[in-house]
């Protein structure tokens, strides 16, 4: 590793501190601007208990004072606070809970579509034209241009509704599989789109009509000298696709009814609970906002005659 | 006539000046094209981008005109007359089926419009919503579209010709916005803006609306725009130092006029083309909204709304989540489609 390529992790990094303190912020005076505070939309409190309720929250001192605060007990001990509407729990423990089920789903998910999106791709790139390659673009063109949520809405409908074959509750046994098949078909497709494109770009090149021409077998081409190179593009979708996950599970775990993250963050929309709103932001921000990094210097590191920027 | 190969006899026939019908069989040349028009050719022999535009007018024209002459409008709860109790046979209807008053109307000789889609749980013609949420879905694409390229085309095109610590500045600010999850960022304002925004609307025109849409569109102006600007920023990066630049400054031209006249006229392409693609992503974060119950206000519909209101009663009647579905698949695609065959026919370099 050059000093070129430590300087520009190092200015990466930099970055991402700066992203995730901007989004910390974002968050923390965007929930204070809303009119009235969080106490507004309960039952009608009266002046008293609505100065103690404040005064246990902390939400009478200086909106800086509170930020820096909030700031302090973020960074510090990863504590945001308690949630208002899950009475007697901290929203870092119902993050912890949701992300068990998330990570799992998100993982598999990612997983999944990247075994099968290179294998697609690849195959679609050496049928090139073909009838394989067509029904492979068809297929992966649909799943592109359609929203989660449909797809995931379409798929309980067949799957779960009409033939019954999996549960429609995320909780039930097998009850992950849908919501995983939902999750990784965009970004399968998104690869498989990827990897067909810069295989066919590698398969252009001098370097492989040399080993043709030394004899190198077919398997070999491929496997040896073709993939290596052409999976490089794939590993900048590392990042973007975490964040399709993330906001993709918001959704799909809303349909699917799985105890996880994406549900915490959207009934905390629903019910206006501020902090676990806050928090879940903030993690899922951090989540892919690291991710990103991680496969930018990745990407960096593998193939350093790349200039990002 | 001597016939010998290799004599200089000279056949005097061939230097007869040629007639204008045979000039005229001479001259091959091209009618004089422009650019513009280079394009459209090469766009035209593209037969998806072909389908995909006729696709997009049909379903924009559909959604412009049809809610005119239609006979229910989206929030007209059919079963609903005022003076009378509820007509309940009018909630729920299949496709193509009638409400009880509708059938006593029909046996009278009267002529019904059918519910093609049938009605929802509260009696509206669910064809008609449909329509009106494509017209919505379309209508907030399209001006999201125009925030993002207006914004980002004056950030884009001052960051790139004043360069320095301007462009410095302004670069790292696009930078930081565009490391932003934007998802959630646009999630997070649209659920905090909806309480600020409500109250404020109240009685304006805004009101129907409803504050989700305006947010989505602050949404929009306050992050989308990096993309473009960015964009911009390289091509008029490229484009500035190009002789015919030096030479209007040399003629005493200022920034503005350099700008406006020369630079963004020649990406004019790549400004069209990235708008169009942008369209797409606009109706797909406005559906991803409404599904999250942060769209549009009730009883206004859009795709997205409709797609999530239909999840209720996803057993008994799933057309209904099928139909708002494959219409929001319909236009994204064919959008993505027809922008990708602009860039393929305007700009081949941008070819990725």
């Amino acid at each position: 590793m050059n000093t070129k390529t430590l300087m520009y992790i190092v200015k990466r990094l930099l970055l991402a501190v700066l992203t995730i303190w901007l989004v910390i912020t974002v968050t923390f005076f965007v929930m204070h601007a809303i009119p009235g505070g969080p106490f507004v939309s309960e039952k009608a409190v009266s002046e008293s208990v609505r100065k103690a309720m404040e005064s246990k929250y902390g939400l009478d001192k200086p909106l800086m004072t509170q930020y820096f605060t909030y700031l302090g007990e973020i960074v510090g001990r990863f504590d945001f606070g308690p949630s208002l509407k899950q009475r007697g729990r901290m929203v870092i423990d119902i993050i912890g809970d949701g992300m068990k089920t998330s990570a799992q789903i998100g993982l598999i998910a990612a997983v999944i579509a990247l075994a099968v999106g290179i294998v697609l791709g690849s195959l679609a790139a050496l049928r090139r034209n073909k009838l394989i390659d067509r029904i492979i673009m068809v297929l992966t063109t649909a799943f592109v241009s359609m929203p989660s949520f449909i797809m995931g809405s379409l798929l309980l409908t067949l799957f779960a509704v009409k033939l019954g074959w999996f549960p429609a509750n995320g909780a039930a046994k097998n009850g992950l599989i849908l919501p995983i098949v939902t999750l990784s078909l965009y970004p399968m497709a998104y690869i498989t789109r990827l990897t067909r494109s810069s295989m066919l770009d590698v398969l252009g090149q001098d370097y492989i009509r040399t080993a043709k021409a030394k004899g190198v077998s077919k398997a070999n081409i491929i496997f040896g000298h073709a993939m290596k190179n052409s999976l490089i593009p794939v590993i900048t979708y590392f990042g973007p696709m975490l964040a399709y996950i993330v906001t993709g599970s918001l959704v799909v775990e809303q349909i699917f009814a799985v105890p996880g993250i994406g549900r915490a963050f959207v009934s905390s929309i629903t019910g206006r609970d501020y902090p676990l709103l806050m928090g879940t932001t903030i993690v899922l921000a951090v989540l892919i906002v690291v991710m990103n990094l991680v496969s930018d210097i990745l990407y960096k590191i593998v193939d350093p005659r790349i200039t990002l920027e | 006539m001597d016939k010998r190969p290799f004599s200089m006899q000279v056949d005097l026939d061939d230097f007869i000046p040629a007639t204008e019908k045979e000039k005229e069989y001479m001259v091959t040349m091209r009618p004089p094209s422009t650019f513009f028009k280079d394009g459209i050719k090469r766009l035209k022999k593209n037969k998806v981008a072909v389908f995909s535009f006729i696709v997009i007018v049909i379903i924009t024209l559909a959604a412009i005109f049809v809610p005119i002459f239609w006979p229910y409008s989206y929030d007209q709860m059919l079963g609903v007359v005022p003076g009378k109790p509820v007509d309940n046979s009018f909630l729920n209807l299949a496709p193509f089926q009638y409400g009880k008053s509708e059938i006593d109307q029909m046996a009278a000789g009267e002529k019904i419009t059918p519910h093609i889609f049938g009605t929802d749980s509260q009696g509206r013609d669910y064809f008609i919503r449909v329509v009106y949420g494509t017209r919505i879905s379309l209508a907030v694409g399209f001006f999201a579209s125009i925030i993002v390229l207006i914004i980002g085309l004056a950030v884009g095109s001052i960051s790139g010709y004043a360069g320095g610590k301007v462009d410095l500045v302004i670069m790292r600010i696009v930078d930081m916005i565009y490391s932003l999850p934007d998802m959630l960022m646009v999630i997070l304002l649209a659920s905090v803006m909806k309480q600020v925004l409500e109250s404020s609307l109240d009685g304006t025109v805004f009101e129907k609306i409803g504050s989700n849409i305006i947010s989505l569109f602050i949404v929009f102006g306050l992050l989308y725009w990096v993309s473009m600007a960015r964009l911009i920023r390289g091509q008029i990066l490229s484009l500035k130092e190009q002789e015919y630049v030096l030479a209007s400054k040399a003629g005493g031209a200022r920034g503005t006029w350099i700008i406006t006249k020369h630079l963004i006229p020649n990406c004019f392409s790549v400004i069209v083309i990235s708008t169009a693609l942008q369209i797409p992503s606009a109706i797909f974060t406005e559906s991803y909204l409404s599904f999250l119950g942060l769209g549009v206000n009730a009883p206004m519909p859009s795709l997205g709304s409709l797609a999530s209101e239909a999840l209720n009663g996803l057993s008994s009647y799933p057309y209904r989540l099928v139909i708002p579905a494959v219409v929001i698949s319909l236009i994204v695609l064919s959008l993505n489609l027809f922008g990708d065959g602009l860039r393929d026919a305007f700009d081949p370099k941008l070819n990725v």
